[in-house]
């Protein structure tokens, strides 16, 4: 293992992840390095595991086997909200948005994990409690506008047409200060200018310093967008590298791009 | 601004006119039933927190006004001879009823939906037993010649005269209890709009979700069970000095269940629909009671029992607003959103525009 490889280097390090249901086995031994500050990218065929890897990642699922590390904290036992609090936000392949609550609503929920005010405080109305509010709020307006929807911060969220709930999905998941923002094809049902919007975003957010994983089937922006890609199949890894690298591979064409892209 | 500030001034007058034109107009026992019907506003307000805000169906909630209520019973009566004062008994019955709150949710609040509805109606029922069974408690036989309740000097179990008005022991409860619903209102409300509030609604629309944006949901709900038991702790202590007289017959599931249908019938997570319906189905028994007269005028026998008549109606109210409006009879504008997802927006929201 080269110095580039090293723990230190990298923000998440998952080793020898396993995952069984009954006698399937949804994820065989994958080890994923993400470097901080880059785009990553996880493609593979429907059905190779790439939303079960998400899932044992942020903690909704328990590895069978492996371990993982995020900047050098073990998160391998952790639940959800630990996992959420030590720095991995998501966004789900099926929106899952507080539905009935306004956006902004969404994103201060968003913001709890990050304040602190009690329910002996809000029942006093402490002085602290009213300026958490405050700056929650301001907070919350900040990254609504950020992932440019502010004007629609009073509106039901499901109600929000689905480019903006999708992209309401990832300032909530901003709000708990993530290290890594994990996005479950965030371009799924969105057409070629919502995707290159989208494509804009994840830079943005990528340029404030959060690392992004990002599954995705739209090839051509994960080819565009990504630093690294790494690719599954059957619960496998079978590349992994930069995207050129990746592309040109003769596996990941006979599994993957080969039959999608021909 | 103004507007405001006059309907403020013209609800306190409806409600502090409220057992002056009652007792004119209705009789004295209607006050009664008014205080009452107080209580269980509080008792509708606690288990709001549960059910409304943090979305867990819980069937054994009697058990917390129980619990309130027998703290008041033996430590202010003769029956172990102790007399605390109120001021103690408030908090201590508010206390002991959420740490029963948090002993119960602590294994349970693993379960989901009807799962935990089914481990709260054996809680309350446990409970009940233990109440009938319990040397300490008096068994079935309950606990009588409870203290009224003594604030200072001023005891509420008496006629006081004010400014030449005679103002019997109901009215001084009364107050006392608009009082303190008043105060569990404003609780309520202010917890709702924040920071603990949001994230019940957020663990009650998708909890996944929530537990992925971070929220402690374990701990959460058990603030929710444990603020919503308090609740019922208070209104215990409240009605066992009321009363005078407890016993574990008061404590059924059919109260939990009674309870229950005002949450839901004035409308889930609302609080004046809260309000409403518990003052509603409070005081709709009654109500029907002059039924049975009619009957005997008429037919010379009294064919339909109104208590049983009352089961009956509110089956029926119950069927009705279920299929009708079940988002309540005044609900909350979330939860008329959560349960009429294809209605079009209204026109205000819509004008929010860019």
């Amino acid at each position: 293992m080269n110095a580039l490889h090293s723990p230190t280097d990298h923000l998440l390090v998952a080793k020898g992840i396993g995952k069984h249901f009954g006698g399937l086995t949804a994820l065989d031994q994958v080890s994923l390095n993400i470097p901080f500050h880059t785009i990553y990218g996880l493609i593979g065929p429907n059905g190779a595991g790439k939303t079960t890897l998400f899932n044992v990642l942020t903690g909704i699922y328990r590895a069978d086997e492996g371990e993982i590390h995020l900047n050098g904290v073990s998160l391998t036992h952790s639940s959800p909200n630990e996992i959420c609090k030590q720095g991995i936000a998501r966004t789900f392949q099926n929106i899952r948005l507080f539905g009935n609550m306004t956006a902004i609503e969404n994103v201060m929920v968003g913001r709890h994990v990050r304040t602190h005010s009690g329910m002996l405080s809000a029942i006093l109305r402490l002085p602290s409690q009213r300026r958490e509010e405050q700056e929650m709020m301001v907070h919350a307006q900040g990254l609504l506008d950020f992932v440019g929807i502010g004007h629609l911060a009073n509106q039901i969220a499901r109600q929000l047409p689905y480019g903006d709930q999708r992209r309401l999905e990832i300032a909530r998941a901003l709000a708990t200060q993530p290290k890594l923002l994990a996005l479950d094809e965030p371009a799924a049902g969105m057409n070629d200018t919502e995707t290159a919007t989208l494509g804009r975003l994840l830079q943005k957010i990528k340029a404030s310093g959060v690392t992004l994983l990002l599954i995705e089937h739209d090839v051509k922006l994960v080819m565009g967008l990504c630093d690294r890609v790494a690719v599954l199949e059957y619960g496998r890894l079978i590349a992994e590298g930069e995207p050129n690298s990746v592309k040109n591979n003769p596996r990941v064409i006979a599994a993957y791009l080969g039959t999608e892209a021909a | 601004m103004n507007k405001r500030i006059l309907i403020w001034l013209l609800c306190l007058a409806v409600v502090l006119a409220l057992p002056f034109g009652t007792d004119a107009l209705l009789g004295r026992s209607w006050v009664r039933l008014l205080d009452f019907a107080l209580l269980y506003a509080m008792l509708a307000l606690g288990l709001n927190i549960v059910v409304g805000y943090a979305g867990l169906l819980d069937l054994g909630y009697v058990a917390f006004y129980a619990v309130g209520a027998y703290l008041y019973a033996m430590l202010a009566s003769p029956h172990i001879g102790m007399h605390w004062p109120l001021w103690a008994l408030l908090p201590m019955g508010a206390l002991l009823a959420a740490s029963f709150g948090a002993v119960l949710g602590a294994p349970t609040l693993g379960l989901r939906g009807d799962y935990l509805a089914i481990v709260t109606m054996g809680f309350g029922e446990i409970i009940r037993l233990f109440l009938r069974n319990l040397n300490i408690t008096n068994g079935p036989a309950g606990i009588d010649l409870i203290d009224p309740i003594q604030i200072g000097g001023f005891s509420f179990g008496s006629s006081h005269s004010l400014l030449g008005w005679d103002l019997p022991s109901i009215y001084s409860y009364y107050f006392l209890f608009v009082v303190l619903t008043a105060l569990i209102v404003l609780v309520s409300y202010r917890l709702s709009d924040s920071r603990i509030g949001r994230a019940w609604a957020a663990i009650r629309e998708d909890e996944i979700a929530a537990k992925s944006m971070g929220l402690n949901t374990r701990y959460l709900k058990l603030m929710a069970f444990a603020m919503g038991a308090a609740f019922g702790g208070i209104s215990g202590v409240l009605f066992a000095g009321f009363q005078g007289f407890i016993s574990p017959e008061s404590f059924t599931m059919g109260e939990s269940v009674m309870i229950l249908c005002m949450v839901v019938l004035g409308g889930m997570g609302h609080l004046s629909g809260v309000i409403m319906g518990a003052i509603l189905l409070a005081i709709l028994p009654e109500a029907f009671r002059p039924l049975s007269q009619f009957q005997q005028i008429t037919f010379g026998h009294v064919w339909l029992d109104p208590a049983n008549l009352r089961m009956l109606m509110f089956a029926l109210a119950l069927i009705m607003v279920m299929i009708l409006r079940p988002e309540g009879l005044w609900p909350s504008p979330v939860r008329r959103r959560e349960l009429h997802p294809n209605d079009a927006m209204p026109a205000s929201a819509q004008k929010e525009g860019p």
